[in-house]
C-alpha cells in the first residue's frame, strides 16, 4: 500500500495534534513509545508519523517528502509554501504582534528599526501603512532588542503577554491572529485524494466537537 | 545507430517523445537566441515565475538579459497572422532561480504556443496535447483545468470588491475554506458558492450544479462540453479545478495544471493569455504550456544496473586488430563494450571477456 506520510511539528503543539489525528482514528502506538525512532508507521492504515522542527514542517510537503503536515499559520504567512491549506485546526491559537517598550513614541521622520524572524510578515504589514522600516533579522531572544536598543518594536508572536509584559514591553499593534493549519503537498493531493479528504473530514469532526465542548464550558 | 535505453535518461527520452508528438500536430520548432533585451521582462516581471533575472551589457551598451522564459520571446518577435493560427514548440533552457531555491539554474524547458484565432478547436487541441505530454512522462497523471474568466463574471455577481480579490484567489490557490470563509464574513452566499467551486472533485456536472441560475452558467456550460470531450478521451485524469489560478493581467480564460506521481510539483503549466498579446501590441489570441523538463529527472532510477554490458580485457600481448574486431562483433550486437587493460575501479560489467584466455 502507498503510505501516506505525515510531518507533525516537534513540541507541545505537535503532541496535540498527533492526539487529535488519533481520536480522529488515525493512531500510531508506537509513537507513544520513548526511542530514538524518527519515524512512526501504521501499515494497516498506510500512515507514516514524523517529527520535525516547526519551521521545517512546510518545507517537507511542499517538496512532497511529506504528503501532509501540521504547521502554524505564521510560517505559511512568512514562508509563502506552495502548499494547500486545508483545514484550520483551531489550535495553537496566538498572534502575530508588533510589541514595543511601555514608553514607545514611533518617530515618523525616520525608519523604524523593527527586529524579528518574520521579515516578510513585518514587511507586507508596513507596507501596507506606507511606513518605511529598518528590518534586523534574529533568530531568537527577539524581546532583547528593544531594551537593548537594538530596535524600537518587535513583531513577534504573542501568546499569553507574558514574557512582553516581565520584560518592559508591550503589543502595541495585533497584525494577525494564528492557528494551526493542516496543509498538503498539491501533487500528493491528486494521486492520495481518497486518504487525505479522510483524514480532513476525521480531524474537522474533532475541530468541530473541541468548539462545541468550548462554547459549553463558558 | 542503435540507442540504447540506458543511454538516454528519462528527460532525453521526454523530450524527443515531445518534439515527435508536437510535429505530428503541426506545430514548428521555434528557435531562438538565449539572450533578449532585458526591457522585455522588466515590463512583464509578473508573467515570469522568478523576479531574478541574469543580465549584462552587450558591446553597444544596451542591456541584455539571459532568457528567463520562452513565451514572451515568442510572442514579441512573433508576426500578426492575418487569420488562422500559428503554431510553434520550442525545446529551450531559461535562466532563472527556481522556487525555493537560491542560485539561478539552467532549466530545460519544452512547450508550445498557439497564437492568433483561438477557437475551441484549439483549445481542445492545447489541452488534450498536454495531456498526450504528461502521458510521456508518467502514466500516472492529473491535468487540472481552470476557467479564469468563470471566477471573474461570479466574483463580479457575487460582489466582490476589487481589494479583496487577489487576497481571495490566493485563498482559491491554497483551497483554503476556513480564510475563504473569514474573508467573506459579511457575504455568505460568496463564501458558500466560491467554496463548493474549489472542494469540486473534477466532474462537469458537479460544476455546472454550483453554478446554476449564475450568470457565468453560459461560459460554465461551453468549458463543460470541452472537458467532457477530453474526459471522453482521457478520463478522469482530466479534471476541472478552480484552484489552478494565475495572474489575471496576462492570462483569461483557461488555465490548466499537469502533475505526475512522485514530482511534488506541478511539471506541466500552462493557459490562455490573451492579455500579454494584448500588452504587447499584437492581434489575437494566445495559448500555449511549458513542460520543465528539469523536473523529470526526480523519475530516474536511482541507481544504474550495468555501467556497460562487456568489459573486453586485452594484455600487451594481444594485437590491437584482435581487440578491434571483438569489440566490433559486440558492438554489432548492440551491447555496450568498454574496452581496456585494467578494469576501471567500481565500474559494473555483466560480463567480462579476457582476451589472452579466449
Amino acid at each position: 500500500m502507498d503510505m501516506l506520510n505525515i510531518a507533525l511539528p516537534k513540541g507541545r503543539l505537535g503532541e496535540k495534534v498527533y492526539s487529535m489525528f488519533e481520536a480522529a482514528g488515525f493512531e500510531c502506538p508506537a509513537i507513544k513509545q520513548e526511542n530514538r525512532k524518527l519515524t512512526f508507521e501504521n501499515d494497516s492504515l498506510g500512515i507514516r508519523f514524523f517529527w520535525v522542527k516547526p519551521s521545517d514542517v512546510s518545507i517537507y510537503v511542499e517538496r512532497g517528502a511529506a504528503d501532509i503536515g501540521v504547521a502554524g499559520k505564521d510560517i505559511l504567512l512568512e514562508y509563502k509554501p506552495d502548499v494547500y491549506e486545508l483545514l484550520d485546526l483551531d489550535m495553537g491559537k496566538c498572534k502575530v504582534a508588533v510589541a514595543a517598550p511601555k514608553d514607545f513614541r514611533d518617530n515618523p521622520k525616520r525608519a523604524l528599526k523593527v527586529a524579528t524572524k518574520f521579515g516578510n510578515i513585518a514587511k507586507a504589514h508596513y507596507a501596507s501603512v506606507g511606513r518605511e522600516i529598518d528590518i534586523i533579522h534574529l533568530n531568537g531572544s527577539i524581546e532583547l532588542a528593544p531594551i537593548l536598543g537594538l530596535s524600537d518594536v518587535i513583531v513577534d508572536i504573542v501568546e499569553t503577554g507574558r514574557t512582553l509584559r516581565e520584560n518592559g514591553l508591550e503589543v502595541i499593534e495585533d497584525i494577525v491572529r494564528i492557528s494551526a493549519r493542516l496543509v498538503a503537498n498539491k501533487s500528493s493531493y491528486k494521486f492520495k485524494t481518497d486518504m487525505i479528504d479522510r483524514i480532513i473530514e476525521g480531524l474537522a469532526k474533532e475541530v468541530a466537537l473541541a468548539s462545541k465542548t468550548k462554547k459549553e464550558q463558558i | 545507430m542503435n540507442v540504447y535505453s540506458a543511454t538516454l535518461g528519462k528527460t532525453e527520452r521526454v523530450i524527443y517523445k515531445l518534439r515527435g508528438l508536437y510535429e505530428q500536430y503541426g506545430y514548428s520548432q521555434y528557435k531562438m537566441s538565449k539572450f533578449e533585451e532585458y526591457d522585455l521582462y522588466v515590463r512583464n516581471k509578473s508573467f515570469l515565475q522568478s523576479a531574478s533575472i541574469i543580465t549584462f551589457t552587450d558591446t553597444d551598451g544596451k542591456l541584455m538579459a539571459l532568457k528567463p522564459d520562452v513565451t514572451l520571446s515568442i510572442i514579441k518577435n512573433s508576426k500578426d497572422t492575418e487569420g488562422g493560427v500559428r503554431k510553434v514548440y520550442y525545446n529551450e533552457n531559461v535562466y532563472r532561480v527556481p522556487r525555493g531555491e537560491l542560485s539561478y539554474r539552467e532549466i530545460m524547458q519544452a512547450g508550445l504556443e498557439c497564437m492568433g484565432e483561438i477557437d475551441a478547436y484549439s483549445i481542445s487541441e492545447v489541452l488534450g496535447l498536454a495531456a498526450k505530454s504528461l502521458s510521456e512522462i508518467s502514466d500516472e497523471y492529473v491535468l487540472d483545468v481552470s476557467d479564469l474568466d468563470i471566477l471573474s463574471s461570479l466574483m463580479d455577481e457575487l460582489g466582490i470588491k476589487d481589494g479583496q480579490r487577489s487576497e481571495l484567489l490566493c485563498c482559491i490557490a491554497e483551497k483554503n475554506t476556513s480564510e475563504i470563509d473569514k474573508l467573506c464574513f459579511m457575504n455568505s452566499e460568496a463564501a458558500n458558492v466560491i467554496k463548493a467551486l474549489v472542494s469540486l472533485k473534477g466532474g462537469s456536472d458537479e460544476m455546472l450544479e454550483v453554478l446554476k441560475g449564475r450568470a457565468c452558467y453560459d461560459e460554465a456550460c461551453e468549458f463543460a462540453r470541452t472537458l467532457s470531450m477530453l474526459q471522453t478521451q482521457f478520463g478522469a485524469r482530466i479534471r476541472i479545478d478552480f484552484s489552478v489560478i494565475d495572474d489575471t493581467s496576462y492570462y483569461n480564460g483557461i488555465v490548466f495544471k499537469g502533475f505526475v506521481r512522485s514530482i511534488p510539483t506541478a511539471v506541466l503549466s500552462g493557459g490562455r493569455y490573451d492579455g500579454l498579446v494584448k500588452r504587447m501590441n499584437k492581434k489575437g489570441g494566445a495559448l500555449g504550456f511549458a513542460v520543465y523538463l528539469d523536473k523529470i529527472d526526480q523519475l530516474e532510477c536511482d541507481t544504474v544496473e550495468y555501467d556497460v554490458d562487456t568489459f573486453v580485457q586485452y594484455s600487451n600481448g594481444d594485437s590491437a586488430d584482435m581487440v578491434y574486431s571483438t569489440v566490433e562483433a559486440l558492438t554489432k550486437k548492440g551491447e555496450r563494450v568498454l574496452a581496456g587493460k585494467r578494469i576501471p575501479e567500481k565500474l559494473k560489467y555483466r560480463t567480462l571477456i579476457k582476451l589472452g584466455e579466449e
